[in-house]
């Protein structure tokens, strides 16, 4: 194997490497490791001043890799990828050893031993730079055309920002109106007017722009290629569209949690309704009755259907339900006035602006009781009444019972189910089941599938303002992605080698984004990488059982060498 | 060249200061789940040994048995891997491979004479500092009682 030229630079961070690992020490460690050709230390890796100074090196020593012993990659990989970029290196040729947050901070308290394990680290860092290839990213034409799937109030939302900024957007939606369930809403906190009266004007601008195409009775039930190009079969009544699009913004919705029988009396005593129930006879009754018999006191039951214990699937609080539920009780006493609210809660989260009408309920004089998981409230019947009882915390655990017209259950989100958009667009499901952002802070609204992005409730239970955000997020990254016309692919891929290929299929078996096929190889079948479909997973690598596939960046000679280093 | 549990005491010391010598410990760790933990770990100074040293992959489930089985070769204690659980981006499944991998590299330690609980797995996820300390700590823990109990 050729020699390579490395050159390595060991970061200062200011003191917050060098208070504790020993940077001299670290030099003199790692100069005469093979193929080596320059070490220095810099008080600031990332200042300009020193990138320039590697920029330099890198062009005047003919440096074929570069290590940067320093912060964690999540904060400065980008930046010395650029710098190996700028010098005519290739960026996968520069490898990031992290000094800091796992040596000097992490063992702050054993500078001797912080000291020992940079040395290990910069060493499996220029052992894996030693083995390091050059990786390419392939450049794809890319459609700035978006296929926003659902057109709520954040569907909608994310398909004009789209169209703003200059994006063609397919708006698809399975219903045969637009605006989902805000669509059915009547006053809506904070703005003071109506979820009918927001989905119109949403839908106003929706027809005002030439760039947006509405499909409406439509349903996403092919997709092929990936990102920049796929190709997408769209139904609409007995027809299918064929359409071409470069990306998705997924704004799918929720659905009503259900409660099940016998849940707090649902199902089992003829006034227990949930909340969106109740949200409707507000809205849309002239006086407040129940079946035929006047409604004048009402219990409003916290978390059914969220914040479940161990038994329950739903872990998760669903955000909106406390303000909507006070808000509805607000509504309830504005337009019908002499009506009692008790309020059943467990903890009420109505946080930021939202608190003011937490607030305002308190002094309208509605009663607020609250209850653990260990004693939920027990309702009975009582003739036409309901009788709910609680052990109040607010009152040191007083046993404490109501007799009420009505009993509203305040129901959370659930996710909606979609298999055929699962199965389609392959999104992941987290562990509650809605879909799964890479992080919530670091790559928030993105998927692991590139090109498919999620905003709004689909992603996880949000109230609106939470989801325009979101939908208007989403758009701004498939906008930032797509507009550029042309896209780079990550280069971390499977990489095959068809000498050492059997084909017994388990690699395929293994891949979950259909990214191997068989193909002929002199006489007989062999796998090969789909590379438009590959993830970099790397799944497919340990099940092969003639170690014919590696993962490019985490290959077999670039992990030994690590592990060699890091044994030494 | 294999080594024996014994061995693992005798690492060189590369400083000329007291090193409190300890088994060294590999991780297994993800770049976009695990990794933000163990560097959260670091930013809140939460000290765990130092002879705790990662690798970063991509997902728990493209970790080779032959890469696990280097690092005993090499002289490493115990491998950790770090993993997404359900939380992986690139899907759920990942939880069930990289088991699938941990019986078949159980099987291969069977072979040299390492124990199983020389190899462990947890999922991690990107706030989990104080779990990544409790593991390592304790991890360290029974690999110096393994140690102990291997050379008497």
């Amino acid at each position: 194997m050729n020699r390579k030229k490395i050159g390595v630079y060991v970061c200062h961070c200011g003191g917050n490497i060098s208070d504790y690992v020993d940077i001299e020490k670290v030099k003199a460690a790692v100069k005469d490791e093979a193929d080596v050709y320059l070490v220095k230390n810099t008080l600031f890796a990332c200042a300009d001043s020193s990138q320039k100074e590697m920029v330099n090196d890198i062009q005047n020593d003919q440096l074929d890799a570069i290590v940067v012993a320093s912060c964690s990659p999540k904060l400065h990989l980008n930046t010395f990828r650029g710098v190996a970029e700028r010098a005519g290196l290739n960026p996968y040729n520069y490898i990031q050893a992290n000094i800091r947050e796992q040596s000097s901070w992490a063992h702050s308290n054993n500078k001797p031993g912080a000291t020992e394990k940079a040395i290990h680290l910069v060493k499996a860092a220029i052992a894996k730079a030693r083995e390091s290839e050059p990786l390419f990213s392939k450049k794809i034409p890319a459609s700035n055309v978006v296929s926003v799937i659902g057109a709520g109030i954040g569907g909608m939302r994310s398909a004009i920002s789209l169209a703003d900024m200059g994006t063609e957007v397919y708006l698809i939606e399975k219903a045969e109106k637009v605006g989902g369930h805000v669509a059915g809403f009547g006053k809506v906190f904070p703005v003071n007017k109506t979820g009918i009266q927001l989905i119109a004007e949403l839908y106003e601008e929706v027809r005002k722009r030439t760039n947006i195409k509405l499909f409406l009775n439509a349903e996403l039930i092919e997709k092929k290629g990936s990102i920049g190009n796929f190709e997408i079969r769209v139904k609409t009544g007995t027809e299918v569209l064929i359409l071409h699009v470069g990306g998705f913004v997924v704004n799918t919705g929720f659905e009503n949690y259900q409660p099940t029988n016998g849940e707090y009396g649902f199902g089992q005593f003829n006034n227990v309704i949930t909340l969106p129930e109740f949200k409707k006879l507000v809205d849309f009754s002239d006086k407040l009755e129940f079946k035929g018999k006047p409604v004048k006191t009402v219990a409003y039951i916290y978390c059914a259907g969220s914040r479940q214990d161990e038994e329950g699937e739903n872990k998760y609080c669903s955000r909106f339900c406390c303000t909507s539920a006070i808000h509805t009780s607000i509504i309830a006493r504005e337009k019908f006035g002499d009506i009692t609210n008790i309020h059943f809660h467990r903890g009420i989260r109505t946080y930021g602006k939202q608190e003011l009408i937490y607030e305002q309920a308190s002094r309208n004089g509605d009663m607020f009781l609250q209850f653990n998981l260990e004693s939920i409230p027990e309702i009975s019947s009582k003739g036409d009444k309901a009788l709910v009882k609680v052990k109040d915390l607010l009152t040191h655990g007083k046993n404490i019972e109501a007799e009420v017209d009505l009993v509203v259950l305040v129901t959370g989100m659930v996710p909606r189910e979609n298999k055929s958009l699962e199965s389609n667009l392959k999104i992941p499901l987290g562990r509650d089941n809605f879909f799964n952002e890479i992080h919530m802070k670091l790559r928030p609204v993105e998927t692991v599938i590139d090109g498919v992005f999620i905003a709004g409730t689909c992603q996880s239970p949000k109230n609106i303002l939470e989801t325009l955000n979101s939908s208007q997020a989403a758009s701004a990254k498939a906008n930032s992605v797509l507009t550029k016309g042309e896209l780079s692919l990550e280069p971390v891929l499977a990489k095959l080698n068809p000498a050492n290929c059997t084909w017994c299929g388990k690699c395929a078996e293994a891949c979950s984004f259909e990214a191997i096929e068989t193909v002929d190889y002199e006489t007989r079948k062999v796998a090969r990488i789909v590379e438009a479909n590959c993830k970099g997973c790397g799944m497919c690598t340990p099940v092969c059982p003639s170690d014919a596939i590696d993962l490019a960046g985490f290959t077999n000679a670039q992990m030994e060498a690590m592990i060699d280093a890091l044994a030494d | 060249m294999d080594r024996s549990l014994s061995d693992l005491l005798t690492q060189p010391q590369l400083t000329p200061d007291r090193v409190e010598k300890k088994p060294k410990l590999l991780v297994f760790s993800t770049e976009k789940i695990s990794d933000p933990a163990i560097d959260l770990a670091g930013l809140l100074k939460k000290h765990y040994p130092y002879s705790v040293y990662t690798i970063s992959v991509p997902c728990s489930s493209c970790i080779k048995p032959r890469w696990i089985m280097k690092a005993y070769e090499k002289g490493f204690a115990g491998v950790f891997i770090a993993a997404d659980g359900t939380d992986c981006s690139f899907g759920e499944s990942c939880v069930e491979k990289t088991s699938a991998t941990i019986s078949q590299t159980h099987s291969l330690m069977k072979e040299k004479g390492l124990k199983p609980s020389q190899l462990k797995m947890a999922a991690l996820c990107s706030v989990c500092a104080e779990p990544f300390v409790k593991h390592m700590t304790s991890f360290i823990k029974e690999l110096e009682s393994l140690v102990v109990s291997s050379k008497s």
